[in-house]
């Protein structure tokens, strides 16, 4: 199977559909003279390139930065979003991960939540909902405040920074077997719990959001972990036990 | 508390009921095995005790009837969270792989539908087998202490000398060991109550709670299916009709 120039090839089994009204099926595509060092994307580019050059409909999927930090590339890759690697976004998996001649299955991440819009790109418009509903701070417009004025310790700093470091691509929906966004949601309420910016809304930032993703039709939360494992940025679940605290003391706060 | 901003039915809400009910199902397992475990002392201890129980006059039909009422909601909020599930991916995976790493999904988190449903069916049947089983007007009656009380003990060592019983319980608690496997740790985490250093301990705890009690459960129904002396012992002749 493998070639001379030290290329590889792999059957693709990837998900092909219209539009949201229409059923979608997976389909088998071949790829070959793939760079080991190429990006999964670039590979997708690769067999888009073969596609049109045949004057066949490319494959849909998204990207934007390809550097791991706009969270748009999310794909189910062999039953994992992103794939196989811990840490990584799509953009960052590389071709090596997978062995010469191997069949690899690429289906869009799967939420009712999460209307595939064609082929393997799906709407993630409800992330945004649930974040108008609660996941913002209040600032008065005008100059940057001295920054000095505001102490936050390093500890709470970073703390914070761990849930801040969501991008919001789904994987955490993707790979719950509830397809439930707790993590997510979790994940701003607990930056945001942590930060004194974050305080003017707390009383009530928990019950909103939590009311916004049940009514976007995200499932509820059995505590499987495997968000934690699938999250490129590792976001643990203790974003989640801050979100069932701060959403008790919320509904506490009201009386 | 108003009514409009309690909502006892969201997503939080539901598994804040499930684990709830779930501590306090898992407290009176514990309880459960530590009374059963006079089975191991003999007739008397255990008739002894089944007899205390029922001496404790009002307090009897009130935790009745609580364990009843934390059994349905234990399993309605749990039904309500399956069917969310249901509900939230119509359009399933091809392919599902777990990640491993920090993930939590076992066969144990899986399955805890299907060995609830199963561990549901056999409370009705255990309960129906012997809280509502013959009893002193049936012939199971011995003296304590010079009073005639019911005979619990002739039925429990009746009941697991027959080999199908013996395996359909041991069967049971198998599943039941699933179930806290998941549960245990999954409660304390639905509650909102861990944090990352309890978390790790919770988990774990959960094993060992699951694998003790299992072992607890286990070794009752074999003590009584290869140890206990049988029945014709005590001088009592086994009616068969």
């Amino acid at each position: 199977m493998m070639s001379t120039n030290g290329t590889r090839s792999y059957s693709l089994r990837i998900w092909r559909q219209n539009d949201n009204s229409s059923p979608g099926a997976l389909v088998e595509y071949r790829v070959s003279d793939i760079n080991p060092q190429m990006s999964f994307l670039e590979m997708l580019d690769h067999l888009n390139d073969t596609l049109e050059r045949k004057h066949e409909v490319p494959i849909a999927f998204e990207s934007d930065c390809r550097e791991g930090i706009c969270g748009t590339c999310g794909l189910m890759i062999d039953g994992r979003p992103h794939g196989p690697a811990a840490g990584l976004t799509t953009c960052g998996l590389r071709m090596r991960q997978f062995a010469d001649g191997a069949t690899i299955t690429i289906e869009p991440f799967r939420a009712n939540a999460f209307p595939v819009l064609r082929d393997l790109v799906v709407d993630r418009q409800a992330f945004d909902r649930i974040i108008q509903a609660g996941g913002y701070i209040s600032v008065n417009c005008g100059q940057a405040p001295e920054a000095n004025s505001m102490l936050i310790g390093k500890d709470v700093a970073e703390a914070a920074m761990d849930s801040a470091a969501c991008i919001g691509c789904g994987a955490c929906v993707a790979s719950c077997p509830n397809a439930s966004a707790s993590l997510f949601v979790g994940a701003k309420i607990r930056q945001l719990a942590l930060l004194p910016q974050g305080q003017a809304e707390r009383s009530r930032r928990a019950l909103r959001m939590v009311e916004a993703m049940d009514r976007e039709g995200f499932g509820d939360c059995s505590n499987h972990g495997e968000c934690e494992a699938a999250c490129p940025k590792g976001i643990s679940i203790e974003s989640i036990a801050v979100m069932r605290r701060e959403y008790m003391r919320t509904l506490l706060a009201r009386g | 508390m108003n009514a409009s901003s309690f909502r006892p039915w969201s997503s939080i809400g539901k598994k804040l009921f499930n684990g709830l009910t779930g501590i306090f199902l898992m407290l009176f397992i514990i309880a459960h095995l530590a009374g059963n475990l006079t089975l191991l002392v003999g007739a008397d201890a255990f008739n002894g005790y089944a007899e205390w129980l029922h001496r404790l006059g009002a307090i009897v039909p009130v935790m009745e009837v609580g364990l009843l009422a934390l059994v349905l909601a234990h399993v309605v909020s749990a039904v309500a969270v399956y069917s969310d599930r249901r509900a939230a991916r119509t359009i399933r995976y091809a392919v599902v792989a777990s990640k491993g790493g920090a993930s939590k999904q076992t066969v144990f988190s899986r399955s805890m539908i299907l060995t609830g449903a199963v561990l549901l069916v056999f409370l009705v049947l255990h309960i129906w087998q012997f809280r509502f089983g013959p009893s002193i007007a049936e012939g199971y009656s011995t003296v304590l202490h010079g009073e005639p009380v019911r005979d619990l003990y002739r039925l429990v060592v009746e009941t697991f000398q027959n080999p199908l019983w013996l395996v359909f319980y041991l069967a049971v608690t198998v599943l039941l060991g699933f179930h806290l496997r998941h549960g245990f740790w999954s409660a304390f985490q639905s509650l909102g109550v861990l944090t990352p250093r309890t978390r790790a301990l919770a988990y774990s705890a959960g094993g060992v709670f699951a694998i003790v009690m299992v072992i607890g459960f286990l070794t009752l129904p074999l003590w009584l299916f290869f140890a206990a002396e049988p029945q014709s012992a005590r001088g009592i002749v086994m009616v068969v009709p």
